[in-house]
């Protein structure tokens, strides 16, 4: 295929996606912005005032940046993993696709495309949800890093849930990731509290969890500061994504879980 | 170079499933570019095998397979481009509308939407579904449903057409208008292969017919050569004759005891 067709082939994967997650808004970006709210309500308002202020900044103001980052991981890989398996076994009609041209790098990456736009946006209305939350006051430092770290996050974690879709053989396979590794790497990444606030021994664990080191360049966009450098975050979730790209464009090349 | 005057041409395939099923064995097949070529097998023979390995839905063990001259390992692209599949199934999302189904297909083969919706509404008018177009695709009935495969099998204009079993649960009128459809397609250089359990339409729609069995070409030749096996002094232990073509399938794929 030229890289006129290619464009037009990505964009066709693309843009029926988006019309799809329009189409169906109150399932697709509506459970984030309600769960956000929650969660601005209980731990920014109601434990927020008593918990004070954490690394200068309110515990509302910090926790922001991580709640985020939670909406974007989780609505990036449900997208992926979901669409991915749905066209795979409701009705087979990943077989369009597959009996074309496409190539299997675009493949991916149309799939992949939906789940950051998804992503991508969900964050953006948390965020306003959270600027109407802290009083209009969320400080600003970065703008580029900010939109950088959602692009790559969403990128990555709609690449593994690419994956998820893949091997799962049932609905319940793509269910169990998020419910027993990704909501507790989330968790325990850093959304809620600061890493020197934990004892030493939990503090060397969470320094293994990657969602760790995205949560924190994500906040540094923010708020200025981190608990670890930056460039060390972006260095790790720049590699772990071109692991991830590596890894789905050779699953699909060899057919794994789409060809017998 | 020159092109190869063969739609398809298949050498020495061979397919055996991660389960051990052998599925298909050292075939061969050379289709002929233009008109209708049947591939006629009982359930369970192979067919659906090799339409899948044709198309890329399903990994060859070892073998060759080429599409207008175009291998489908060193070439897939050019070979992908050439063919259009309305497959046994139906598989597409019934959330769709019709128009937006066939228009994303031709996406997927790299075709604009300028180009891809005026084209789209054409063919699913010239089939019969110009007022369920923007209707829902779960609410049309089945033979719809086939007709719209057939659209979107069409829609990017492939020289080499398979059609796996299109008819089955299509009512006589519908089938005799599809087949008409198709047949003038035909006449203007398309290539159909087409597996079907209807042998009587094989039988006055194809010019040439193979016929498998256990993963294993039994015959193939024209289909005046492989009518001209039938045997009309053979009388069937239960007395009914078919059409002339269906006593040859059954003398060739029956197991005898």
């Amino acid at each position: 295929m030229t890289s006129y067709q290619c464009w037009i082939s990505f964009y066709t994967m693309i843009r029926k996606d988006i019309v799809r997650m329009f189409r169906i808004w109150a399932q697709t970006f509506l459970p984030s912005v309600m769960t956000s709210l929650l969660y601005f309500l209980v731990f920014g308002t109601v434990l927020g005032s008593r918990i004070g202020d954490m690394q200068g900044v309110t515990y509302m103001t910090f926790v922001v940046p991580g709640l985020v980052m939670l909406a974007i991981v989780t609505t990036a890989y449900a997208n992926t993993s979901f669409t991915f398996f749905t066209s795979k076994f409701f009705a087979r009609s990943i077989d369009e696709i597959l009996v074309s041209p496409t190539p299997p790098w675009l493949f991916v990456a149309g799939f992949v495309g939906g789940g950051v736009v998804r992503g991508v946006i969900t964050g953006i209305l948390v965020f306003v949800v959270a600027f109407l939350f802290t009083g209009l006051s969320i400080p600003i430092t970065s703008l580029f890093i900010i939109l950088g770290f959602a692009i790559l996050t969403a990128l990555f974690f709609s690449l593994a849930g690419f994956v998820n879709g893949m091997y799962a053989k049932s609905i319940d396979g793509i269910n169990i990731v998020p419910t027993f590794v990704l909501t507790p790497l989330v968790y325990l990444g850093g959304v809620f509290y600061s890493v020197h606030n934990l004892p030493e021994w939990w503090q060397a664990m969470t320094y293994a969890n990657p969602l760790f080191y995205i949560i924190n360049g994500f906040r540094y966009g923010f708020l200025g500061m981190s608990d670890v450098s930056p460039i060390v975050s972006v260095v790790v979730l720049f590699s772990l994504t071109i692991i991830l790209v590596g890894m789905n464009v050779f699953f699909v090349r060899r057919g794994l879980g789409l060809r017998q | 170079m020159n092109e190869s005057v063969y739609a398809l041409e298949i050498k020495n395939l061979f397919k055996t499933y991660s389960s051990g099923t052998q599925a298909l064995t050292d075939v061969s097949l050379f289709v002929p570019a233009g008109g209708f070529y049947a591939l006629l097998g009982p359930n369970g023979a192979g067919k659906t095998t090799m339409i899948g390995i044709i198309t890329g839905l399903v990994r060859k063990t070892s073998g060759s397979v080429a599409v207008f001259g175009c291998d489908i390992d060193t070439d897939a692209e050019k070979a992908k481009a050439h063919i259009g599949l309305v497959g046994q199934e139906v598989n597409f999302n019934p959330f769709e509308k019709p128009i937006d189904i066939v228009v994303n297909q031709a996406g997927y083969y790299g075709i604009p939407r300028s180009v891809a919706l005026p084209r789209a509404k054409k063919l699913l008018q010239d089939l019969g579904l110009g007022d369920k177009m923007e209707e829902r695709s779960f609410a049309l009935s089945g033979g719809m449903k086939r007709r719209l495969m057939i659209a979107r099998g069409l829609i990017h204009e492939p020289r080499f057409l398979i059609l796996d079993e299109p008819t089955s649960g299509v009512d006589v009128e519908l089938r005799r208008s599809m087949w008409e459809y198709l047949r003038t397609l035909t006449v203007k250089g398309l290539t159909i292969l087409l597996t079907t359990h209807y042998l009587d339409e094989a039988e006055q729609l194809a010019s040439r017919v193979a016929i498998i069995n256990k993963g294993a070409i039994v015959v193939d030749g024209t289909m005046s050569e492989i009518l001209a096996l039938h045997d009309e002094s053979e009388q069937r232990a239960d007395g009914f004759r078919g059409g002339k073509l269906e006593e040859v399938f059954i003398q060739l794929t029956t197991e005898t005891v």
